[in-house]
């Protein structure tokens, strides 16, 4: 077991990298000048290029790439050239925020969606049952945007039971945490009940039944643990879902974290912003699959055997 | 007192296209410490014959009429959550293929232990001294290692005993054991079979259901033959295979290759098994029957009985034409 996860570690570190070479390059081959646009078009041509080898732009690519995988490693991303700020103690203040957000939202999402899935599956074709897919069709189908601005609308302007935007008190994180869930729960809420219900046809359910269970027993000790196994692994792909909608959604709901620096980042051309929270995103869907994997072991003793 | 006596059994599914009759007015009794065996061909209903004596008809199917005497008490008419009293504790199954009927997150131990928790009021210890005891009854080899083991860890045969040892855990007074050796091979479906005849020593009554004519003849103390839901033929083992007297019975035993007989090609009966959906008016064999005359396609025969111990559903048999 401590093997496999070694390997795993190992193998999210070289992936990081490449993901960290692909879009060192990609930022330095788009066109436009980062320089010129923080120094504003009236810069003169000498600034512009004293500007330019002071931020070691002017270096070869792999030469910058290097360096900047150096100070990564010291925890070290650079200054941001918006905000003048380094970007490790700008990311380090939003973390916290996005934390909040997502875990949130999981919950959210989890919670709902499992209880919908099981809910339904064991009401199969009957009004829950309908409904609750009805429900989760519109998670998975409308954008998150849509949803937030809904919500905020509905309980925020026409209700006034939370806040639109900030995140003066965790009343603040409700909407933004129903928003960004919504759609996973959804999803999940699909899987489960489709999953619940193949697993119940399976013959050791019966045999759960010849025992003497009786239903909720057979679906919490029996059904339930092998339902989660191919819904666990939407879980974890959902975590990037869950990036991308938290870059949304905080830019919708004034939520200072990683999602509205990237926001920042882009419309700054602030190329150690930009990388800084990229390489984030990257890392939270490396330890999403790897948390997945790990989990699925836990779950299933046939994985488990294979990896020993 | 017999085990197990059902009488007039019915049982239907109601679907889009109809009534489906998967079990039409069966009649049997197994008797304690013996074991009764029901044979036919696949989908003639012997499974659901058995999942509505353990109250475990799937969805759109029912119980239509009749009785399921337990040791004299009717659990036909028992609420769902009195049904899993008697589930695994009064009478268990043990199901067709061994290979997918243990769940295969959790371990084999873990599996009887529920069982036992479920239905008498001892510790896990005490449980798992059980667990450990039952794996050595059916021959469960190094029992206390086994017990830590998952289903994928475990032949085929290692866990039709699992599943055995569940089922007998409890001591349950009945046992249905549906096609119990029908997915093994032929030297640990010998060794099985021995072991359900060790089971039935201490009073236990067995109901075997299965395809193969070899199992049952070999194992059986009691044949019931069934075909398209309604029981055809009811002997003991040595009359039904030395003088069977319903057509379909015979049709079967001729399909059967015998050392003893020197044949190139089998014999087959003819036709296939009606549609359960729209079964004849008549004898649900007339179809398939060479000797079917006018009262056989309009009428549905009787069980009657031609000698004591000797039951046959057919309008031909019992000293009228033919027989």
């Amino acid at each position: 077991m401590a093997r496999t996860l070694l390997k795993r570690i190992l193998q999210a570190i070289g992936v990081m990298l490449g993901v960290a070479l692909i879009l060192f390059i990609m930022l330095r081959i788009v066109p436009g000048n980062p320089v010129e646009t923080l120094m504003g078009e009236h810069a003169n041509q000498a600034t512009v290029d004293r500007m330019t080898a002071e931020l070691g732009l002017d270096q070869p690519i792999l030469v910058q790439f290097f360096r900047y995988i150096g100070d990564a490693f010291r925890g070290e991303f650079g200054t941001s050239y918006s905000l003048g700020k380094p970007v490790s103690q700008l990311m380090a203040a939003a973390f916290g925020n996005t934390l909040k957000l997502t875990v949130a939202a999981v919950l959210f999402a989890w919670c709902l969606g499992i209880f919908c899935g099981v809910f339904a599956a064991l009401r199969k074709d009957g009004i829950p049952d309908r409904l609750f897919m009805g429900f989760s069709l519109l998670g998975v189908s409308v954008p998150v945007f849509m949803v937030a601005m809904l919500l905020q609308y509905l309980f925020g302007y026409v209700l006034h039971w939370l806040p639109i935007s900030g995140t003066d008190s965790w009343k603040g994180y409700i909407l933004p945490a129903i928003a960004l869930g919504w759609n996973s729960a959804g999803s999940i809420a699909r899987l489960v009940r489709s999953t619940l219900l193949d697993v119940l046809q399976e013959d050791y359910i019966d045999t759960a039944r010849a025992k003497g269970l009786g239903q909720m027993g057979v679906i919490w000790r029996h059904a339930l643990r092998n339902t989660m196994l191919p819904v666990l692994t939407m879980m974890a792909m959902q975590f990037s879902g869950l990036l991308s909608g938290a870059v949304i959604t905080e830019t919708v709901f004034s939520i200072n974290g990683i999602g509205r620096l990237a926001v920042q980042a882009i419309s700054g051309r602030d190329i150690p912003l930009l990388q800084g929270t990229t390489l984030f995103a990257t890392m939270v869907v490396i330890f999403g699959n790897l948390l997945a994997d790990c989990l699925y072991s836990v779950l299933d003793p046939r994985i488990r055997k294979e990896a020993e | 007192m017999n085990t197990l006596e059902i009488r007039n059994l019915c049982t239907s599914f109601f679907t889009e296209k109809g009534e489906l009759k998967a079990v039409r007015d069966v009649s049997l009794t197994v008797g304690a410490g013996k074991i009764t065996g029901i044979v036919g061909e696949s989908g003639c209903g012997k499974s659901m014959l058995a999942r509505s004596v353990m109250g475990l008809i799937p969805h759109p199917g029912r119980l239509v009429a009749g009785e399921i005497l337990l040791n004299g008490r009717d659990i036909a008419k028992l609420s769902q959550r009195e049904y899993c009293a008697v589930r695994g504790s009064e009478v268990s199954m043990v199901c067709q293929d061994p290979m997918t009927s243990l769940n295969p997150v959790m371990t084999v131990g873990r599996q009887v232990k529920e069982a036992i928790l479920l239905h008498n009021d001892v510790s896990g210890d005490e449980a798992e001294r059980r667990t450990i005891e039952a794996f050595e009854s059916v021959g469960i080899p190094d029992p206390d290692k086994r017990l830590k083991s998952y289903p994928h860890q475990l032949s085929g045969g290692l866990r039709q005993r699992v599943l055995i040892a569940m089922a007998m855990v409890c001591k349950p007074k009945l046992l249905i054991a549906d096609e119990p050796t029908t997915a093994l091979d032929v030297t640990v479906e010998a060794q099985i079979l021995r072991l359900m005849r060790k089971l039935c020593e201490d009073g236990t009554g067995i109901l075997l259901i299965s395809h193969n004519l070899g199992v049952i003849a070999q194992t059986c103390d009691d044949i019931y033959v069934m075909y398209a839901g309604s029981i055809v033929e009811h002997a003991d083992p040595v009359t039904l295979f030395e003088a069977p007297v319903h057509p379909y019975t015979r049709g079967l035993m001729n399909a059967v290759a015998a050392l003893n007989r020197n044949e190139t090609v089998l014999e087959t009966i003819r036709g296939v098994v009606p549609n359960l959906l729209h079964l004849p008016a008549g004898c649900a064999f007339s179809l398939r029957c060479d000797q079917c005359g006018k009262d056989c396609a309009d009428r549905f025969p009787e069980m009657h009985s031609i000698r004591p111990g000797h039951e046959v559903r057919c309008h031909l048999a019992g000293g009228k034409e033919g027989t």
